[in-house]
């Protein structure tokens, strides 16, 4: 759009018109690159943020699974052990991890309630799935994970609260976990792009 | 069959389910040099997926994935 100086008058107007147009588009063309470049360098991408609150074997599993696997991609990653999560990081805690076949109809063999009651089902399901379902399959122990997880440098952060509510003492614990509280995990959360309640 | 690359080290997570594969890669891959070679062998189906993810996060390049029977093979070179 070439400027009309045929009137002096308006030379002034007409500039400042036209550098005002120039330079918006410019500066928006600036800026979106700026935030396209920022977002790519975006440090929430590198962290996840897990909440691990079931103590059964098989709710041990997913928590040591993802942070170890997102561990190996370069991530940062904290898990936050919680009420019966507690019991995953407890010494001696991981190998005496259990599961009940009663009134769990998700078990991988069903079993009517009124035998899952007995005496010595829970230590036989247990088993079961320790040896059938997870060694049969290669799959890692707990406390392997555990030790994966470490060496990967995934942090783990124990619940103070729950902690105190089930008389479990910071020297019960594993080596290498801190203790913290809600507000520790949702600083750390509040930077990660994942965030997991499992 | 693969191109021949020049392999500075191996990974055996034969066997092994996830998350080993990429937990074993990834520890590997820490001591070698850039532009170095790691071959990965793996039987786990979910690997076939599992690597190629690990290595676009990572920034690390896939050079090549051999299928055979019961067999998954991994080129990768490190960034």
């Amino acid at each position: 759009m070439a400027l009309d100086i045929s009137q002096n008058s308006n030379v002034d107007q007409l500039v400042r018109e036209r550098v005002d147009a120039l330079i918006t588009q410019r500066f928006n063309e600036l800026v979106a690159q700026r935030i396209a470049d920022a977002f790519k360098k975006d440090p929430a991408q590198n962290k996840m943020a897990i909440i691990a609150s079931k103590g059964t074997l098989d709710m041990a599993y997913p928590p040591l699974i993802l942070a170890s696997a997102a561990a190996a991609m370069g991530e940062e990653v904290e898990i936050f052990f919680t009420f019966y999560g507690l019991n995953i990081v407890r010494k001696g805690g991981a190998k005496h991890l259990q599961i009940a076949p009663i009134a769990n109809p998700a078990m991988p063999v069903p079993l009517p309630n009124i035998l899952g009651m007995l005496p010595g089902m829970t230590p036989m399901a247990t088993w079961m799935m320790k040896t059938q379902f997870f060694a049969k399959h290669h799959v890692a122990p707990i406390e392997d994970l555990l030790q994966e997880c470490m060496d990967l440098g995934v942090k783990f952060i124990a619940c103070q609260m729950t902690m105190d509510v089930m008389g479990i003492k910071a020297s019960d614990l594993i080596d290498g976990v801190e203790v913290g509280g809600a507000a520790t995990f949702i600083d750390f959360a509040n930077q990660a792009h994942v965030s997991l309640f499992i | 069959m693969a191109a021949t690359y020049q392999i500075d080290k191996t990974v055996d997570a034969k066997g092994q389910t996830c998350p080993m594969p990429v937990v074993m890669l990834a520890k590997a891959i820490k001591d070698l040099k850039p532009g170095q070679v790691l071959a990965v062998y793996a039987t786990d189906p979910g690997a076939k997926k599992d690597i190629p993810a690990w290595a676009n996060k990572t920034g690390n390049t896939l050079l090549e994935t051999v299928e055979e029977p019961g067999l998954l093979t991994f080129y990768i070179k490190k960034a």
